[in-house]
């Protein structure tokens, strides 16, 4: 029977099926960070359980971390501090692979994950993290789990699992210019909205997506979460071989070429069966910014702010209040919103490509907001922006150059959004309160948000004037 | 895990869709590496204002609502984080059940492994027992596990599906990693197998 590429890693990573199809899942890598794991290491020590694959178990802290230079005295907060600390004394008393504070490899979880190769096609990827859909990019089944699940990880490196349904996300053709991947994973949930791929692991396909680079497959996965969905896939192929090869946790040698022979099966096989289908044309994709506190309040930057009456059942509630939270008036254009702070960073774009997009828009200009800041999602990215160049863009234009971490994405740390303060962020979710209390977030690609920081009101990337010689 | 198998009690109405795990409990509640205590910072920026002080209209304020056990509530409730802080908070506020058209899917699975019951109804159904937790103390909704029913203050009686190994796991408040152990065997078979077909795991 034709399978999915989900169906073919799904069945390769069954330990057991109970008549009623509930199955025992084996998990190929456990990421660990310090916000979701302390209640889970606890559990292991009071049961007297140990962590049964400790080198399948990598740990970062990222969440809480500071991201000013300063952070090397130590974490103010108390409990913050107390956090990471917590995770320092388990990734050493439990013995898993660990990428404290000061190491240049710190990060987010996502984006160390692949970079150091930890990340490869055809895994079981788990993390305490919603954002773990990320490394699906890869075609490694990857998704958030409760602490209670990072438990039974760390003690069994199996999950109980039901399967998911398989939904096909198509987009076809080309991406116009100045649009991004950014643009097709919110234009995805704007389509299908925010619980349109609950119960389904998403495959994204089409030439588009083939045309992508790693890190914006990465960005598009990412966000599958935001959709609902348990799980975003992209098939494995050239550029993802290339981007695994010679990472210090990918495979060498004869192992290389076994792991390759696998993955190069790694697709969805003509004739399988799909749940739910949808198809976008890439030329209709527009850059989009979200207007509203759900991240399937996205209209393209050409749009107006719309008229909460416009919708139907619960939704009309729901836009009414979050106009009334982003102190906005339907009707309003989009392009007419002006901008406080812009934020380039997250697990969503925090890697080295969407680094150059947004310096790209910013050489030899000044930013027209209050502050900016650019927060790279680990210290090998910051390093690689540094000996590029970027980083002198970006502080020449005004912008703050940050040290790796989550920061403002969700503002644990000292990086928040004050009441009412309008942010342009790359980040994945404008919820109330998300950035700071009454903070107002507008999500955005790269590129877009660094059009914002030089206009100071949110900006159609295509009509920006180009740059003086 | 504490069992679940029926409960009877005041339900809170929150006509919202999509609340998300960041209305639920703000991320500054996340530093704690505890799993109690998080039940005063439920919906906290709904609750309390910039000083802190209970603002009135929100529902768990309301003298009615207090000591409510159960949440009713509009579609893709528990949207956004994978924070298992979502459901301890609602449960160390006392809030043991939910009732809602549709929920996100990683907080749907977090409430079961925390005694916790997330209920699906339709549409139409959860819009009667809503109007039932609007009455407050006046009219109480019953729930039954081991029937997989919802009784409403004037009797109608709603089914529900619920997975069967779920199901049992909540009726005995089994502990998941124990029972997983139990199939270790299976789990050595399975990592020696895959450590020969796919050695560079």
């Amino acid at each position: 029977m034709p399978k999915t590429l989900y169906d073919k890693i799904w069945d390769a990573h069954v330990v057991h099926e109970d008549s009623d199809g509930t199955c025992l899942l084996y998990i190929d890598r456990h990421l660990v960070h310090e916000v979701t794991s302390p209640q889970a290491f606890e559990g292991l020590r009071l049961a007297g359980r140990t962590v049964r694959a400790p080198d399948k178990t990598i740990a970062v802290p990222d969440h809480n971390v500071p991201t000013t230079p300063d952070r090397e005295n130590g974490i103010e907060n108390p409990e913050s501090r107390i956090q990471v600390e917590t995770l320092d004394r388990n990734a050493q008393e439990f013995g898993v692979n660990y990428y404290p504070v000061h190491d240049v490899r710190q990060g987010i979880v996502h984006i160390v994950g692949p970079e150091q190769g930890w990340t490869l096609p055809g895994m079981t990827v788990v993390c305490g993290d919603s954002h773990t859909a990320t490394h699906g990019a890869f075609g490694a089944l990857a998704h958030g789990i409760g602490t209670s699940e990072v438990e039974h990880v760390l003690a069994t490196q199996t999950l109980i699992q039901k399967k998911s349904k398989n939904m096909k996300v198509e987009i076809t053709g080309s991406l116009p210019p100045g649009v991004t991947a950014k643009d097709i994973t919110l234009s995805v949930i704007g389509a299908t909205g925010t619980a349109g791929g609950t119960g389904h692991v998403i495959e994204y396909c089409g030439q588009a997506i083939e045309e992508l680079s790693m890190e914006g497959r990465m960005t598009v996965c990412n966000m599958a979460i935001e959709g609902g969905a348990r799980a975003g896939l992209i098939a494995p192929d050239q550029k993802t071989f290339d981007y695994v090869k010679g990472r210090p946790h990918a495979p060498k040698g004869a192992q290389w070429d076994a792991a390759l022979a696998w993955w190069t099966t790694l697709k969805s096989d003509e004739g399988a069966h799909w749940d739910k289908v949808v198809t976008l044309k890439a030329e209709e994709i527009a850059p989009v910014v979200t207007w509203g506190t759900s991240p399937e309040d996205v209209l393209p930057i050409t749009g107006h702010v719309p008229d909460p009456e416009s919708f139907s059942g619960g939704k009309v509630g729901a836009a009414r209040r979050a106009l009334d939270y982003m102190g906005l008036q339907p009707g309003t254009r989009l392009t007419d919103i002006e901008i406080d702070t812009v934020f380039i960073g997250s697990c969503t774009n925090g890697r080295i490509e969407d680094l150059r997009a947004a310096a790209e828009i910013l050489k030899g200009r000044k930013i027209a907001v209050k502050r900016a800041m650019v927060v790279p999602g680990s210290g090998l990215v910051r390093a690689q922006a540094e000996e590029e160049g970027l980083a002198q863009i970006f502080i020449d234009a005004g912008f703050e150059w940050r040290l790796a971490g989550c920061s403002m994405c969700l503002a644990m740390n000292p990086d928040q959004l004050a009441p009412g303060e309008r942010c342009a962020a790359t980040s994945n979710r404008n919820f109330e309160g998300r950035q700071g209390r009454g903070g107002r977030t507008h999500l955005m690609s790269p590129a877009m948000a660094a059009a914002a920081a030089i206009t100071g009101r949110l900006t159609d990337i295509r009509e920006l004037a180009p740059q003086p010689a | 895990m504490e069992k679940f198998t029926n409960l009877t009690g005041v339900a809170a109405p929150m006509p919202l869709v999509n609340i998300d795990t960041d209305m639920i409990i703000p991320k500054q509640f996340l530093k704690t590496v505890q799993r109690t205590g998080l039940g005063k910072n439920l919906f906290d920026e709904m609750r309390y204002d910039d000083q802190g002080n209970e603002i009135p209209d929100f529902v768990l304020n309301q003298p009615a609502y207090r000591q409510a056990q159960i949440l009713v509530t509009g579609e893709n409730f528990g949207c956004g984080s994978s924070r298992e802080h979502a459901p301890w908070a609602l449960a160390d506020f006392g809030i043991r059940a939910i009732i809602a058209p549709s929920y996100a899917d990683i907080f749907y699975n977090n409430c079961f492994k925390n005694g916790m019951l997330p209920i699906v109804l339709p549409q139409d159904q959860v819009d009667v027992l809503m109007e039932d937790a609007r009455k407050g103390e006046n009219a109480r909704i019953a729930i039954d596990l081991e029937s997989q029913t919802v009784t409403s203050a004037d009797g109608q009686v709603f089914a529900f599906r619920i997975d069967p190994f779920t199901k049992h796991c909540l009726l005995n408040g089994l502990d998941d990693v124990g029972l997983t152990l139990e199939k270790v065997s299976a789990i050595d078979a399975f990592e020696n197998a895959a450590a020969q077909a796919r050695p560079w795991i």
